[in-house]
């Protein structure tokens, strides 16, 4: 096990190198005003001098060796144009309890609810009219289907317009938050829904559970010590990545309702054209991804004995 | 189509027991034959010898057969291609007006957000433009957007799946370049090209394309691990069939129904994408009518009630066509699964 989480770490980490290095070599193409508040009237000698007194003159392999022992030293820059002269560690410092309060009230809500209605909608596939999945089947195919950007408008606009609830956030007014955290829960309830729904189907048809059912074990009894735990291994791997991507927070929702978090942040940075702020936050929402996955999957070894994933690493 | 559908299962159910009866007569008749005569060598018929092992079982009828048997899949089938129809034949059809045009009133005012009305069905846009032809215009931008990713993602990638699965020595290339690639979310990657390239409908499409192949490639690749060495691939190889033909043949059409699901699938998610890049502000200019920006142009006066078409119609439009697509791929998916053929 040690040995697995071990190896897993140092591909993560070298998959990390790999990454930051590709991402700002293409982020060296951006274009160069985004280094200016004032771009349009300084001169030509001007954004010289400041190109070099960024290092941004110098070769490539120079300026990454000096990029990544500025990573070292824990070092993000500073923001150019959104708060000029500020550390974006501090610009950051601020922004990220909001996202993470957000994310994790939503995170809890539609775990709670997509797993209720995963539950729910495998049992009535048993029932006569299979009411509950048809139900169910009808908001996932919606939430699915539908591009997010779109269904988040329509929960603001109907919240607003009928529940009269304010369309944006203000953290003064606590009804305010239901609309943004209604709309960041219902993408992942439907998600955890539709995936537990179809492993709790597909486990319920196996030999095992038959032969459970012929030995007289209560159904509830196979639906919970059987069914479940098994038809939840395959999503536990899911459940670090959404808690570890509360950090970052939601690019749409939080521009959506103003929400002055993480998110709403690199929106904001790349319609300001803030180069080394949206160098820094895709960096870290890099970091964050990477580190989802191999929580992720260090989590599945933990809970499901049968997977060992440093055999077939090539399937991966 | 039902009742076409009832008579062809009729008359297959009646030749059927023609058939079987025909066989137990023979059975009769064998026992009643005397040793001599049951054992005697047949002749040589090469059109007897052909029969041996006959099924009727057609994959391709069956799959449609199962499709079609699915009320909801049929309904979002026909929904779709009306409009889809509707999109294409919109420009050709009288009457239409031009989608970058404004439209000024009798005192030369622009006939800016004139409720939908005879003249301008869907109403006209803040500048004065007639928002039902740019609905359909969008429409067609975005559906370009969607198949042009669609197509790449399933050419790149039954390429790249096809060399990493069947060609040994590639296989520890592609899992490195995968696992790298795959852990670069999807829409930071959008994000950065738009942002570094031009807005454009050419830019959506390659940062999509992107990443878009890896998918696809993992799933064939896996796919073709499975089917690469059973018997009838092996029995292919020893009789000295090219590689070529060995994938074209072979393997490929063992994989027809997944990719076209992906395909459908790709397709939502691409017009999905474009409305998004178009919220940040680096996605399509307004001249380039999409739904992306038609959406974004509704959202900002959806607070004023009058305005609020401008929003509504962008977003049905939307809907149906990305959940048509969605349900579509989904049902087609299940009635190529040959598990859900035996009815």
């Amino acid at each position: 096990m040690a040995k697995y989480i071990l190896k897993r770490v140092l591909r993560a980490s070298v998959t990390l190198l790999i990454i930051i290095t590709i991402l700002f070599t293409l982020l060296r193409l951006m274009p160069i005003e985004g280094y200016f508040d004032n771009f349009d009237k300084v001169s030509s000698t001007q954004i010289q001098v400041k190109l070099n007194s960024l290092g941004l003159n110098d070769p490539l392999p120079k300026q990454l060796v000096r990029f990544y022992g500025q990573l070292l030293h824990g070092d993000l820059g500073t923001s150019n144009i959104y708060r000029k002269g500020v550390s974006i560690n501090t610009i950051i410092a601020e922004k990220i309890p909001i996202s993470v309060k957000f994310g994790l009230v939503s995170f809890a809500l539609s775990l709670a609810f997509g797993l209720a209605l995963g539950i729910w909608m495998a049992y009535s596939t048993r029932t006569r009219f299979k009411i509950g999945d048809r139900l169910g089947t009808i908001l996932i195919v919606v939430v699915q289907a539908v591009p997010s950007a779109v269904y988040h408008i329509v929960i603001q606009f109907v919240g607003s317009q009928y529940a009269h609830i304010p369309m944006l956030f203000d953290p003064a007014q606590p009804v305010s938050y239901i609309l943004p955290i209604l709309s960041l829960s219902i993408g992942n309830t439907a998600y955890y829904a539709m995936w537990l729904r179809r492993y709790m189907v597909d486990e319920a048809n196996k030999d095992y559970v038959m032969l459970a059912r012929a030995k007289g074990v209560s159904s509830g009894a196979i639906s919970r010590k059987h069914i479940f735990r098994n038809a939840m291994v395959p999503l536990v791997q899911y459940i670090p990545g959404s808690i570890l991507s509360t950090l970052m927070g939601s690019l749409y929702v939080e521009s959506l309702y103003s929400i002055p978090g993480m998110g709403g942040l690199l929106v904001t940075a790349i319609k300001r054209q803030d180069n080394t702020l949206v160098q820094a936050l895709v960096l870290i929402y890099a970091v964050v991804s990477i580190l989802g996955l191999l929580f992720g999957d260090i989590m599945m070894a933990i809970v499901d004995p049968r997977i060992s994933l440093s055999k077939k690493e090539g399937s991966r | 189509m039902k009742n076409l559908y009832r008579q062809t299962t009729d008359t297959l159910g009646d030749k059927l027991n023609a058939q079987l009866a025909k066989d137990l007569d023979e059975d009769a008749l064998l026992a009643q034959m005397g040793e001599g005569e049951a054992f005697s060598f047949a002749e040589f018929h090469p059109e007897a010898a052909e029969r041996g092992g006959y099924s009727n079982y057609s994959y391709w009828r069956a799959t449609l057969r199962a499709f079609f048997r699915n009320k909801t899949a049929v309904f979002f089938l026909c929904l779709m291609g009306a409009t889809l129809l509707f999109t294409f034949i919109q420009p050709l059809l009288p009457g239409q007006k031009d989608p970058l045009l404004v439209h000024y009133g009798e005192w030369g005012l622009p006939l800016n957000n004139v409720p939908p009305n005879d003249e301008f069905w869907f109403g006209t846009n803040s500048i004065g433009q007639d928002l039902w032809s740019r609905i359909w215009a969008g429409t067609r931008t975005s559906l370009f957007i969607g198949f042009s990713v669609a197509v790449v993602e399933a050419v790149v990638g039954i390429l790249a799946g096809v060399l990493w699965g069947y060609v040994r020595k590639l296989d520890f290339f592609f899992t490195e370049l995968y696992n790298v690639l795959d852990n670069i979310p999807q829409t930071l990657l959008l994000i950065l090209i738009s942002y570094i390239m031009r807005p454009g409908v050419s830019t959506i499409i390659f940062a999509l394309s992107l990443t878009g192949w890896l998918g696809m490639a993992r799933f064939i690749r896996n796919q073709i691990i499975i089917i690469r060495d059973r018997d009838y691939n092996l029995a292919s190889r020893c009789l000295g069939v090219p590689t070529r033909r060995i994938i074209f043949k072979n393997l490929l059409p063992y994989l027809v129904s997944v990719i076209t699901m992906r395909m459908a699938l790709a397709i939502p998610n691409a017009i999905g994408s474009e409305v998004f890049v178009t919220y940040i502000g680096i996605g399509l200019p307004v001249s380039i009518p999409s739904l992306g920006n038609l959406i974004q142009t509704g959202r900002s006066l959806m607070q004023m009630a009058v305005l609020r078409y401008q929003l509504i119609f962008p977003v049905a439009v939307l809907a149906v066509i990305t959940i048509s697509f969605y349900v579509i791929g989904n049902s087609f998916a299940d009635a190529a699964d040959p598990k859900n053929h035996v009815k």
